[in-house]
């Protein structure tokens, strides 16, 4: 056993932690440490930038693009990204729906999409979850209807996060209605201009505007944009769950937020002295940093299995629930921090660009509304619920 | 020994659950919230009417010889409306203070409903520490000036009177030496930069740049405000972890509906023995809540300092604590509507989430709870 990183590994995480200190825009890095909003451009210049550099497209084989990292460098990447305020990559095209089409799609989607999808000229989204199906996701109800080389879809997805700004949405759609709930059902590409598709934005408890509900009304979608073979789309869905989910732990960008408390809680006073020296709080930052470190060594377990050949399994469940679990237990802290200067609510602090002095410190102004938005890292990508029932059966075989 | 209500307390809270039966609706409560005010000055005139804002006080003040208990009882039925009107800032605290110093003529605008009130205890360096106050209150002349930032001031915006703690002695976080001070918001030198808050309601920075009081703007003596403070700080911690208790009467009566409403997997989400667990722990919780504050509230309205504080530091605590967990387990057993802002359990959730950092928070609480109680083997 030997916890340190070979000299590689070391020159590695060297050069992309000065490449991020010298290729972050600084605007972007800005609304990063502050919590703003970011817009759509904001991630796509940083995504355009690392693809020019060849790092996007990571666990794509490098006939594709992809950059040829061992499981370390993976996560010495995605730690040094977390820890360098870089905006996180948005996963559907490079993390979801890419590797589906290297290890499905047709030679034409491949020449069609993955090049675009590398270099981040197109916006994907995942159109999974309808109203009637979340947890019990195979209940789904969208149909489509093979009609003279086209399917026609009818029906509704929901929760689909950054549709407003997306060009193609990959759907699971029910292509035969007799069959066993998981066996009818189909893996569809569908760009967002096709006539017929209406988005409308479903406003968070932050008053954010991040996810959307999608209608599909008599959606003619060419039979060439299905993937896998029609009502195999199950298996499809459940090879992109299985597929590199270390990335989900979030480790790095948990570090950094965790910094944020301790800066904060150091800023803030309490009887006259930093908040940060009260026992109380600095042992629950403890508490939080321990199992945060807990994650991050259990991350590089499983890590060194992989580097030594094995997929990982249902131990993205675990890192799933607990990576969670430690970024809420980050933003709670955060809102503890500041005290009352947790309640003003002043929507244009949340964007960069408002010249008005803040109310209470810079900082505070996006902590409440960060976390109750985050609120959602629990129920989404599969319920904590959900994980813990995966563990239960897969692992545990109950 | 009696928990149990009396009858006209119960039809106080029966009237107040029928007002916001009929009268306040959760569309109707998302309209107010958008409007400049943030609450609507028609329903104060009810209040009024009703003779909820006189209820807590004396015949003798010009109200209707209630107590503190009634007003938490009105502001627990609040919680479960969540009703925005500033009843907690106006009548318990602003009115509560007036009461304590004598000022029967403008204790007799709150109850006629003429008059809002707000009170700025909180400063940028103070955190929940109510004696830390760096405004200065300088004599001059027969009067003061007073200057200093208050933070986070709840209901400024409308308030017609601002009462604000000053120091006319004392070094900044000594309870002696702090005078409390009634202010005029349009008096010169005075600043109140209005917004809304997370959960909804509204507040204000209060910026005093040398603004000049007369002697009668003092409540009780010179450098005699720190008891008044605390003991309206202790009640109004009572009465607000009553509008706690409500909030989560509610989330839980919400959460309960919506398992038994929603399918997956072929059955309501109630079926499921891990959810049925989880809310049987929330019902606990809110039983306990509703126990404490009650328990608050009691002791909140006697003269006993320490049986009082312990009680307002214990209920406030075990409310910080307990409501976090409701809140958070309320929002994710909605699953995805938990986080949407159309449903009203998110507004629930935000309100008790800010409830915790009024008048100091579980570990604030939890400290003086701790400190009060002392080491010796019995309490
Ligand atoms: C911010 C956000 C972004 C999202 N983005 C996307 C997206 O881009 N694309 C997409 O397709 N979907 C997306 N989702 C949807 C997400 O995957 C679903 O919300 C999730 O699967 C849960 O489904 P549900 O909301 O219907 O909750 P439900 O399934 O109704 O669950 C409600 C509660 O019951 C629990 N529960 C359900 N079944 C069981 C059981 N058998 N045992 C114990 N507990 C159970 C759940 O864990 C949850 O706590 C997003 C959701 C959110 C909140």
């Amino acid at each position: 056993m030997d916890l340190e990183l070979s000299p590689q590994d070391v020159a590695f995480r060297d050069e992309v932690r000065q490449f991020i200190a010298d290729h972050l825009p600084q605007d972007i890095r800005d609304k990063m440490r502050l919590g703003q909003h970011l817009e759509k451009d904001d991630y796509v210049r940083w995504q355009k930038i690392l693809y020019k550099r060849g790092w996007m497209g990571v666990g794509w084989p490098t006939e594709h693009g992809g950059p040829d990292w061992s499981p370390v460098q993976r996560y010495i990447f995605e730690e040094e990204t977390g820890l360098g305020d870089c905006p996180r990559i948005i996963p559907f095209g490079l993390r979801m729906v890419g590797p589906v089409i290297i290890a499905f799609g047709t030679d034409e989607q491949k020449q069609q999409h993955l090049p675009k999808i590398l270099s981040s000229d197109v916006w994907w989204c995942q159109g999974y979850s309808e109203p009637g199906a979340g947890s019990d996701l195979a209940s789904l109800k969208t149909r489509a209807v093979r009609d003279n080389g086209h399917y026609v879809v009818n029906g509704q997805k929901t929760w689909t996060t950054l549709a407003q700004y997306a060009d193609w949405i990959f759907c699971l759609v029910r292509t035969d209605e007799s069959a066993k709930k998981q066996e009818g059902i189909s893996f569809l590409l569908i760009d967002m201009k096709t006539p017929g598709i209406t988005v409308k934005p479903i406003v968070t408890l932050d008053g954010g505007r991040e996810v959307n509900e999608v209608f599909f009304d008599d959606v003619r979608v060419p039979v060439e944009n299905l993937v896998g073979p029609e009502n195999q789309g199950w298996t499809v869905a459940k090879f992109l769950l299985g597929h590199e989910r270390t990335n989900i732990a979030e480790v790095g960008r948990s570090k950094n937020q965790l910094a944020r408390v301790k800066e904060i809680a150091a800023a803030e006073m309490q009887n006259g002295a930093p908040l940060i020296e009260d026992p109380r709080f600095r042992e629950k930052i403890a508490d939080v940093e321990i199992d945060l470190m807990a994650l991050d060594m259990t991350l590089l377990r499983i890590v060194s299995a992989e580097s030594a050949g094995r997929a990982p399994g249902p131990e993205a469940s675990l890192l799933k629930i607990r990576a969670t679990e430690v970024q809420q237990a980050i933003t709670e802290l955060l809102v503890e921090a500041i005290g009352y200067y947790a309640n003003p609510y002043v929507k244009d602090a949340m964007s960069a660009g408002w010249n008005e002095p803040p109310v209470g410190p810079d900082y505070a102004a996006t902590l409440a509304p960060y976390y109750f938005n985050h609120r959602k890292a629990s129920i989404y990508g599969g319920s904590n619920e959900v994980q813990r029932g995966i563990i239960a059966k897969m692992v545990l075989g109950f | 020994m009696q928990f149990a209500l009396t009858d006209e307390q119960r039809m106080l809270q029966d009237s107040v659950d029928r007002f916001i039966e009929r009268d306040y609706d959760f569309e109707h409560r998302r309209s107010l919230i958008a409007t400049d005010e943030g609450f609507s000055d028609t329903h104060w005139k009810t209040f009024a009417d009703l003779g909820w804002l006189g209820v807590p006080f004396s015949e003798e003040q010009g109200g209707y010889g209630g107590g503190l208990v009634e007003a938490g009882l009105i502001l627990e039925a609040f919680g479960r409306g969540l009703v925005v009107e500033p009843y907690l800032w106006t009548v318990v605290v602003g009115g509560g203070l007036l009461s304590l110093a004598g000022r029967d003529d403008l204790l007799a605008e709150v109850i006629a409903g003429d008059l809002h009130l707000a009170f700025g205890f909180a400063e940028p360096q103070s955190r929940f520490d109510l004696a830390d106050v760096a405004t200065r209150g300088e004599k001059q002349g027969s009067g003061y000036r007073i200057t200093g930032h208050k933070a986070v001031v709840f209901n400024a915006p409308s308030a017609g009177r601002i009462i604000v703690p000053a120091r006319t002695g004392g070094a900044q976080r000594e309870a002696e030496g702090i005078s409390l001070f009634v202010i005029d918001p349009s008096a010169d030198g005075v600043s109140v930069r209005g917004y809304p808050t997370v959960d909804g309601l509204r507040a204000a920075e209060v910026e005093l740049d040398g603004v000049m009081v007369g002697a009668d703007a003092l409540l009780g003596g010179e450098g005699e405000g720190y008891p008044l403070i605390e003991t309206t700080a202790d009640r109004a911690t009572a009465a607000l972890c009553c509008e706690a208790a409500g909030v989560m009467q509610t989330m839980v009566a919400s959460t309960q509906d919506y398992l038994k409403t929603r399918n997956q997997f072929g059955v309501p989400l109630s079926k499921f023995q891990v959810l049925q667990h989880r809310m049987a722990e929330l019902f606990i919780h809110k039983e306990q809540s509703q126990s404490m504050a009650y328990m608050a509230l009691v002791r909140a309205g006697q003269e006993d300092r320490v049986a009082r504080a312990r009680a307002a530091s214990a209920a406030k605590t075990f409310v910080g604590d307990k409501g976090r967990i409701v809140g958070q387990e309320a929002i994710q057993m909605h699953g995805g509507m938990g986080v949407t802002d159309e449903m009203p359990i998110s507004h629930y959730f935000k309100r008790l989430t800010m409830i915790d950092t009024l008048f100091g928070n579980a570990d604030f609480h939890r400290r003086r709870f701790a400190n009060l109680s002392g080491t010796a083997r019995a309490a």
